[in-house]
């Protein structure tokens, strides 16, 4: 029978199948981080029990860090605690470590894949959401929760039962100032926050072919916003190429045994899915979203929906539309902005911040705009530096900060204050997300851009004089 | 860790009919520096439960008086989306709930409770709804949980409906087992598998 690319991935790594239960699934990536780990090494402590393969287990710190003076000592004392515990934790089991301040700190799902312990046909977890990012090289990745974090520290092994299959298609080519962003937004819209829980996706068509890995990166990172375990991309000659020579990727010999395994990882013709779907590229524009999750997004050009045009509760909308204090049919162009930030798992790259600085270049931040610029790990800022971008920041008024996760959680200090309305490049803009009372509008980073030079929700194509930035 | 048995549970239920509840809701990220699993229940639907002074917010279900002491939550369809924190799962624990009833579940969260005791029954929206109706008619009215058998009754009218478990978790929540006392006696047919993994 053929099987599609999940199928193989999956199966490979099946060590048993219980009857009417899960499948022991073996792990070849664990990452940790400050959040979700503690309580796990705590687990193993009262259970007397250790680290199977800590060669196989990678730490960073990345929820709680300041992105500001990272070379003081973390103010917050809760926080300045869950970065000992993890650093102190690390040590004892003899796991690798990148602490605030190391060279190759930074976002998990960023430096996962910089550092090439990110590989095609592995599997990979980590508690928080975004894991499924590393599906974009054709892995198997997802997130856990805490107690499946301490299964993997102690066993290398979770228990799942196998998701179902989902094929997302979008063919065609994408249109001027359209990026990856908003293929991931123009499809969890389609698919609701909920429309495939329950499955794992795999992208396919001539967008995702075409897409950089970066691109790749944010798509499959969005997957879990439309309720997937996680998403994956097929690995081309593109991945093999990003991943070579990588710190941790395979050299030599193990390069071309490998690559003998990655090149059969596809999915084959006739190859059945649970559920497939296929979008054209030509119907998407820039999104932006209105509303308290993921799934309430639209072209930015296009007017908040009404009630009874939705799917779902009339009240559960309407209480969401309350709490972003908007009216059904407003127009989001125009609205105005007070914070802008770029950076997270899902923008933090250095594809986003070039993104970012073909819009400003030339022209000034707005008055009225707050802009955080948080790279994704130290390994981007040099990238920016390289090539220059830091001075067109400067130049139009910017500031970049330290990596980190930042805003997107707010759990350090980058909190957007009560009230105030944000365009992020983040993923989430649940009730709260980036601080308490906070209104998060998602979209691209050149609509970010964009929006940050106007100081109001602005169409990034009435900006752009090119397609160069494509 | 180590939980509680869950057999057949029969409580009143706290009603919360609202879709997509995300776990930044349930929990949000400010409340997850702890470096141990206590403490959880205090921040449990936070800023749903109090306003920005820190006063409870009077007709918010879990603060209203004819729903304390319930072991249930009912809530709105694709509870516990977003995050896969498991805090959200301890904080419905440590809040004194042991079983959350919903039309439908986001994944990790559903898992999440699984490993920590916490029963998740997924239900049709129509029984959801009679469930909701039952509340709002009768704050007293009582759900039965009944695991052995998969099935939740309205006691109040005898309606009830079967759900799904499988049959690993339902052994598990019944003995109060967890994963890791499972995997721990299969370490070396792991390593054995270990073995033959290219990287």
């Amino acid at each position: 029978m053929s099987k599609t690319l999940f199928d193989k991935v999956w199966d490979s790594h099946v060590v048993r199948k219980i009857e009417d239960g899960p499948d022991v699934f073996f792990i070849d990536r664990h990452f940790i981080h400050e959040v979700t780990s503690p309580v796990a090494f705590v687990g193993l402590k009262s259970r007397g029990i250790g680290v199977m393969y800590p060669e196989k287990t990678f730490a960073t710190a990345d929820h709680n860090t300041p992105t500001w003076n990272q070379h003081l000592p973390v103010a917050d004392p809760l926080s300045a605690n869950q970065l000992e515990a993890l650093a102190t934790n690390a040590a004892k089991y003899g796991i690798s470590h990148w602490g605030l301040g190391h060279r190759n700190n930074g976002i998990v799902h960023i430096v996962g894949p910089e550092n090439g312990i990110t590989l095609p046909g592995s599997t990979i977890v980590c508690g928080d959401s975004h894991t499924s990012t590393h599906g974009a090289f054709g892995a198997i990745a997802f997130g856990i929760g805490t107690s499946e974090v301490e299964m993997v520290l102690s066993t290398q092994c979770i228990m799942q039962p196998k998701p179902k299959k989902m094929r997302i298609n979008v063919n065609g080519k994408l249109g001027f100032g359209v990026t990856p962003k908003d293929v991931a937004l123009y499809i969890i819209s389609k698919q609701t926050t909920s429309g495939a829980t329950g499955y794992f996706v795999e992208y396919a068509g001539d967008v995702f072919e075409d897409m950089t890995m970066e691109g790749r990166m944010t798509v499959c990172n969005l997957s879990i916003e439309m309720g997937a375990r996680g998403g994956m991309i097929a690995p081309d000659e593109k991945t093999f190429e990003y991943i070579k020579g990588r710190k941790h990727t395979p050299k030599g010999a193990d390069w071309d045994k490998a690559m003998e395994y990655w090149q059969t990882l596809y999915t084959e013709e006739g190859a059945e899915f649970d559920a497939e779907f296929t979008y054209d590229a030509a119907d998407i524009e820039p999104m932006i979203t209105y509303g308290t999750n993921p799934g309430m997004g639209m072209g930015v050009t296009q007017s908040i929906p009404k009630a009874e045009d939705v799917e779902g509760g009339v009240e559960t909308y309407k209480k969401s539309l309350g709490y972003m204090k908007f009216n059904e049919g407003d127009d989001m162009i125009g609205k105005k902005v007070d914070y802008v930030f770029l950076g997270s798992c899902t923008n933090g790259r250095i594809e986003d911040f070039r993104a970012f600085c073909s819009i400003i270049k030339g022209r000034k931040k707005a008055d009225n705009i707050t802009a955080w610029l948080v790279p994704g790990s130290h390994k981007v800022v040099d990238q920016i530096k390289e090539e220059g971008l830091d001075k067109i920041l400067e130049e139009a008024g910017f500031v970049l900060r330290e990596p980190g996760c930042s805003a997107c959680l707010a759990m350090n200090d980058d909190k957007v204050p009560a009230g105030k309305l944000a365009v992020s490049t983040s993923n989430r803009n649940f009730e709260g997300r980036q601080g308490p009372g906070s209104r998060t509008l998602l979209a691209s980073p050149l609509v970010a851009a964009a929006t940050a030079i106007e100081g109001v929700v602005t169409d990034p194509r009435t900006i752009l004089e090119d397609s160069s930035v494509q | 860790m180590a939980y509680d048995k869950f057999e057949v549970l029969t409580s009143t239920a706290y009603p919360l009919p609202i879709e997509n509840v995300d776990t930044d809701q349930i929990i949000p990220a400010r409340f997850l520096k702890a470096t141990e699993r206590k403490g959880f229940g205090d921040n449990f639907f936070r800023d749903w439960r109090y306003d920005s002074e820190g006063n409870p917010i009077a007709d918010f279900p879990l603060n209203d008086p004819k729903y304390a002491g319930s072991k249930i939550l009912v809530g709105g369809k694709n509870f516990g989306s977003g995050s896969s924190r498991e805090h959200a799962a301890w904080s419905v624990y440590d809040f004194g709930l042991r079983c959350v009833i919903s039309s439908f579940f986001a994944d990790i969260f559903r898992n999440n409770c699984l490993n920590i005791g916490v029963l998740p029954v997924q239900v049709s929206p129509e029984f959801a709804q009679k469930l909701f109706d039952a509340i709002e008619a009768d704050p007293k009215t009582e759900i039965k949980v009944d695991l052995p058998n998969q099935t939740v009754i309205l006691l109040a009218t005898g309606e009830s409906e079967s759900f799904d478990i499988n049959g690993y978790k339902k052994s598990n929540m019944l003995n109060g087992f967890d994963d890791i006392d499972y995997l721990q006696n299969m370490k070396e047919e792991i390593a054995s598998f270990g073995e033959t993994r290219p990287f």
